[in-house]
C-alpha cells in the first residue's frame, strides 16, 4: 500500500492500518466506489452553490475556481494532537516576545543569538513600528503554521505564517460538507469539533481591542475586495463573526479614530481585522500608489486609537530568512528547547552555505527569502537540467535573496481515485489565536493535498487540493 | 445596528438587476409572441428594445433590425449591460459585496440563479429552447424574491432591497407606457382595429397584466382602462402607483428607524401626492408622453437621492 521510504499515515511502513484510521479504512473498504464518486461530485456542486471559489491571478479568463476537495479525511490521533499544539503555542508565544522585543530593546541582537544583519537589512522589518505598543502586548493574532510530517514522530515546522494566513473558511467548510456528506463517519468516530473557530476569533479579537472599547469593542474585517483571491474568506468571517466586511474607501479617519461609512454617517472602529498587507494599509505611511488601504490609520494606530490584526511589522518574524533562527528564538524567549523542529536551512548569503547549496541543487528545496505561494521555488529533485542551471545563476548573482533546505520525504495521506486510494503527499496548516487571554489553537487545521502523483506542491494556486483534518477525541 | 453605506447600495443594485432580469426576459417573451400571432414583422422589436431601455445599443451594434438578433441581445449579450445574463452576472456580483448582509438562502438563491442562467445563455438560444430559457429566468428571479421574503430580516437591509426592486420596476411599467403612449392616445382612426388590439395586449402582457385586467375590466380592452390600470392601480402589483407606495412605505421604515427623514422622502411625497394624484382623464389632457417623461424623472431623481441620504458611494 506504501512503498517503505515514504511515511503513509494510513498505512505507515507497512500494510496493516495505523491506529487512527482504522475506522476510516473499515469505512471505506465497505463503501462501493460508485456512490463515493456521486458524493465527490455532489460535495463540488455544493462548495460552487456556496461560492467557495478563489480567482486565480493574472488568469482572467478563468474566472473563479474551486479548490479540488478530496473526501478521505486526514486523520491526526488525540496524542499526536497535545503534543503538536504544545510545540506550537511554544512557538507563537516566542514569535510575539520576538516582536515585542525586535521593535523595543533588540534583546535578542545584542546577546548575539540573531545576527544585526538579518534584521537590519530586511525589508520585512517595519521602522514604523519601533517602540509601538499594539493593544494588549499581542502582535500576532491569527498564525497559521505550516507543518510537514516526514514519520511517525517527525514533525516540522515549515513556514509561521505570522503576517495574513489564510485557509481557515476551508477548514470550516470541508468539516461541513463532510458532515452533510457523511453524517455516518461521524457516529462511528468521535472527532473533536472546529465550528466555534468564528466565535472564538470574535471573542479573541474583542479581547485584544484598545481599552476605550470598555469591552464593547466594534470589530470589523478588512478586504482588498471581492476580486481578491481570497474574498470568500473574507465575506466568510465577517459574516460568521457577526461584523462588518469593509474595504478601504468606506473606512477614513475622524477625530483621531477609524471609522466606517454607514448608511447614517461615520462610526469608529476599535478592532480591524486586515486581509491587507502591511505595504498597502496606508497610502500616508507605506506604499503611496495604494487604493486598498486608508490614509493615515497607522497614526492611529501608533497613538493607540485602534488594534490591528496582525500588528504590521509581524513579517519579520516569519521571513524566510529568520526562519533558521527559530531554534535560538524559541530557547531565548521561552528558556526551554523547541519542541517542533525546524527544517535544516542553509543560508545563502553565508559563503560555504552557497557552495554547498550549488553542489547538491539536485537534492534540495530552494526558496526565495520574501517569496510566497510557491511562486519563485525550486525544488531540485523535481527539476530539469536547464531550470538547475537557470537557478544556479539566480543563486550566484543574488545569493541574499535565498536559502535552502533538504527535501524532506513529506508524509502522505490517501486520496480517492478512480483507481481506488492513491497516496499523495500532503502538508497541515493549523490556525492559532493569541490575545491577551491566552493561545488557542483550533484541533486540526487546514491539510492541503498535492493531487499529482509524487507532487511535493501542495499550494491551491499551483493546482493543490484539500482534505477535512480530523483530531481524535481520546 | 450599521449597515455600510457601501452594503445599503450593493444590496439596492443587486435588487434593480434582479428585478430587470425578470422584466427583459417579459418583454422577449411579448416580443416573440407577436412574432407568432402575426405575418412576420421584425419592425415590432424596435419597440420592445426602446421598452426595455436598450434600442440605441443594440442600433450600434446592428445594422438590421431582426428578431433573432434583437433576441441574442437581449438576452446573452456581454455587450448589452442590460441583457438578462449582464444583470444577472451584476447582480450575483452585488451579491457578492453585500454577502455579510444577506441569508445564507438569499446568496445562494442568486448565485444559484447565476450558475444556471450562465449555463443556460452558454450558447445561441434556439426556438425550441427559448420558452424553457425565459421560464428558468422567471423561475429563478422568483426563488430570491421567495428566499428574500422568507428569510430576511424585516430591518433596514430589507428596505434597501424593497427601494432597488420598486424603483427599477416603476421604471419598467413607466417606459413601456411610455413606447406605447402612442396606441393608447385615443385617437378615433385605428380605434376597433385588429392592430390595436393585439398593441394593447401586448402592454398588459410586458407587466404579466393581462388576466388581472379582465378580472378587473372585462374582456373589452380600452386604452384608458388600461392607462388608468397601470398607474393607478393599487392592488395591481407593477402599477405606477403601487410601487410609488411601496417606495414611500419603505422610506419611512427607514425613517422610523434611523430617527431621520431625508431629502428622498420630500421626493417620494412629491412623486405620491402630486404626480400620481392627477386623475386619468387629466393625464390625457395634458399629454400622455408628458407625464410618463415627468415620472420618469422623478424616478431618477428619487433614485440619486437615496444614494446621497444613505451614503452609497461617499
Amino acid at each position: 500500500m506504501s512503498d517503505s521510504a515514504t511515511f503513509d499515515e494510513m498505512w505507515g511502513h507497512g500494510e496493516t492500518p495505523r491506529a487512527p484510521y482504522t475506522a476510516i479504512e473499515g469505512w471505506f473498504s465497505q463503501e462501493d466506489p460508485g456512490r463515493l464518486r456521486r458524493k465527490a461530485r455532489e460535495a463540488e456542486a455544493l462548495f460552487r452553490l456556496t461560492g467557495i471559489t478563489f480567482n486565480v491571478y493574472g488568469d482572467k479568463a478563468a474566472g473563479e475556481r474551486l479548490i479540488p476537495f478530496d473526501i478521505v479525511p486526514r486523520v491526526i490521533s488525540g496524542r499526536e494532537w497535545d503534543r503538536l499544539s504544545r510545540g506550537i503555542e511554544q512557538r507563537v508565544r516566542a514569535i510575539n516576545a520576538f516582536l515585542h522585543d525586535i521593535y523595543h530593546r533588540q534583546e535578542i541582537l545584542r546577546a548575539g543569538r540573531v545576527p544585526v544583519e538579518a534584521i537590519a537589512r530586511n525589508a520585512a522589518f517595519l521602522p514604523e513600528m519601533i517602540g509601538v505598543d499594539p493593544p494588549g502586548g499581542v502582535y500576532t493574532h491569527i498564525v497559521g503554521t505550516d507543518l510537514v510530517r516526514t514519520d511517525e514522530d517527525e514533525f516540522y515546522v515549515l513556514e509561521d505564517n505570522a503576517r495574513t494566513p489564510s485557509g481557515v473558511s476551508y477548514m470550516l467548510e470541508n468539516r461541513e460538507t463532510m458532515l452533510a456528506m457523511f453524517p455516518e463517519l461521524f457516529m462511528k468516530t468521535r472527532v473533536r469539533q472546529v465550528s466555534s473557530y468564528p466565535a472564538m476569533l470574535h471573542r479573541s479579537l474583542c479581547a485584544s481591542a484598545p481599552g476605550h472599547a470598555n469591552g464593547k469593542p466594534v470589530v470589523a474585517v478588512l478586504t482588498p475586495g471581492s476580486f481578491n483571491s481570497a474574498y470568500y474568506e473574507h465575506s466568510f468571517l465577517a459574516d460568521k463573526m457577526g461584523v462588518e466586511l469593509v474595504e478601504g474607501h468606506d473606512l477614513r479617519v475622524v477625530d483621531g479614530r477609524l471609522a466606517m461609512r454607514t448608511t447614517q454617517g461615520y462610526q469608529p472602529i476599535d478592532v480591524l481585522y486586515r486581509r491587507v498587507d502591511d505595504d498597502w494599509i496606508d497610502p500616508l505611511n507605506f506604499n503611496p500608489d495604494s487604493a486598498l488601504g486608508v490614509p493615515g490609520i497607522m497614526d492611529v494606530y501608533r497613538a493607540g486609537g485602534l488594534t490591528l490584526a496582525n500588528a504590521p511589522g509581524t513579517g519579520i518574524a516569519d521571513d524566510k530568512a529568520i526562519y533558521s533562527y527559530m531554534p535560538e528564538i524559541v530557547e531565548f524567549y521561552t528558556g526551554e528547547k523547541a519542541i517542533l523542529k525546524n527544517v535544516p536551512t542553509w543560508r545563502c548569503a553565508e559563503k560555504e552555505a552557497l557552495a554547498y547549496v550549488l553542489d547538491n541543487l539536485s537534492e534540495l528545496v530552494v526558496k526565495e527569502v520574501h517569496g510566497s505561494g510557491g511562486y519563485g521555488m525550486l525544488i531540485g529533485p523535481a527539476a530539469s537540467k536547464k531550470e538547475l542551471s537557470a537557478f544556479r545563476d539566480k543563486l550566484k548573482a543574488r545569493p541574499g535573496n535565498y536559502i535552502a533546505q533538504p527535501t524532506l520525504s513529506l508524509s502522505t495521506v490517501p486520496i480517492f481515485t478512480r483507481a481506488g486510494l492513491a497516496p499523495r503527499h500532503v502538508d497541515l496548516r493549523p490556525f492559532v489565536l493569541v490575545s491577551p487571554e491566552g493561545v488557542t489553537i483550533t484541533p486540526g487545521g487546514l491539510t492541503r493535498v498535492a493531487l499529482k502523483k509524487g507532487s511535493l506542491v501542495v499550494n491551491s494556486s499551483q493546482g493543490g487540493g484539500t482534505k477535512d483534518t480530523w483530531v481524535l477525541e481520546e | 445596528m450599521t449597515t455600510l453605506g457601501k452594503t445599503a447600495g450593493g444590496l439596492y443594485w443587486m435588487f434593480r438587476y434582479l428585478e430587470r432580469s425578470e422584466n427583459t426576459a417579459r418583454m422577449v417573451e411579448v416580443g416573440q409572441r407577436i412574432a407568432l400571432t402575426r405575418s412576420s414583422d421584425d419592425d415590432e422589436w424596435a419597440s420592445v428594445l426602446q421598452a426595455a431601455g436598450t434600442y440605441d445599443g443594440y442600433r450600434a451594434k446592428h445594422d438590421e433590425l431582426r428578431r433573432d438578433l434583437a433576441i441574442d441581445w437581449m438576452l446573452r449579450d456581454a455587450d448589452n449591460p442590460s441583457s438578462v445574463l449582464s444583470v444577472v452576472t451584476t447582480a450575483r456580483d452585488n451579491a457578492r459585496v453585500v454577502r455579510t448582509a444577506l441569508t445564507r438562502e438569499v446568496w445562494e438563491a442568486v448565485n444559484e440563479a447565476y450558475i444556471t442562467l450562465k449555463q443556460a445563455m452558454a450558447r445561441r438560444i434556439g426556438d425550441r429552447e427559448l420558452q424553457d430559457v425565459l421560464r428558468l429566468v422567471r423561475q429563478r428571479a422568483a426563488f430570491v424574491r421567495g428566499a428574500t421574503h422568507g428569510t430576511m430580516l424585516r430591518n433596514d437591509v430589507y428596505d434597501f432591497c424593497r427601494l432597488g426592486m420598486f424603483t427599477e420596476r416603476a421604471d419598467c411599467t413607466a417606459r413601456i407606457l411610455d413606447v406605447k403612449y402612442f396606441v393608447l392616445l385615443p385617437a378615433s382612426s385605428a380605434v376597433g382595429s385588429r392592430l390595436d388590439d393585439i398593441q394593447w395586449e401586448t402592454i398588459l402582457r410586458s407587466v404579466s397584466g393581462i388576466g388581472a385586467y379582465r378580472m378587473r375590466f372585462g374582456q373589452q380592452l380600452r386604452p384608458r382602462e388600461i392607462a388608468e390600470f397601470l398607474i393607478h392601480d393599487r392592488t395591481m402589483p407593477r402599477s405606477l402607483a403601487f410601487c410609488a407606495r411601496k417606495l414611500r412605505e419603505n422610506l419611512d421604515y427607514l425613517a422610523e428607524d434611523y430617527g431621520a427623514r431625508m431629502h428622498s422622502h420630500e421626493v417620494v411625497a412629491d412623486m405620491n401626492d402630486k404626480k400620481l394624484a392627477q386623475p386619468i382623464d387629466a393625464i390625457f389632457q395634458s399629454g400622455l408622453h408628458e407625464f410618463l417623461v415627468d415620472f420618469q424623472g422623478c424616478i431618477a431623481s428619487l433614485s440619486s437621492q437615496v444614494e446621497i441620504d444613505y451614503r452609497f458611494y461617499r
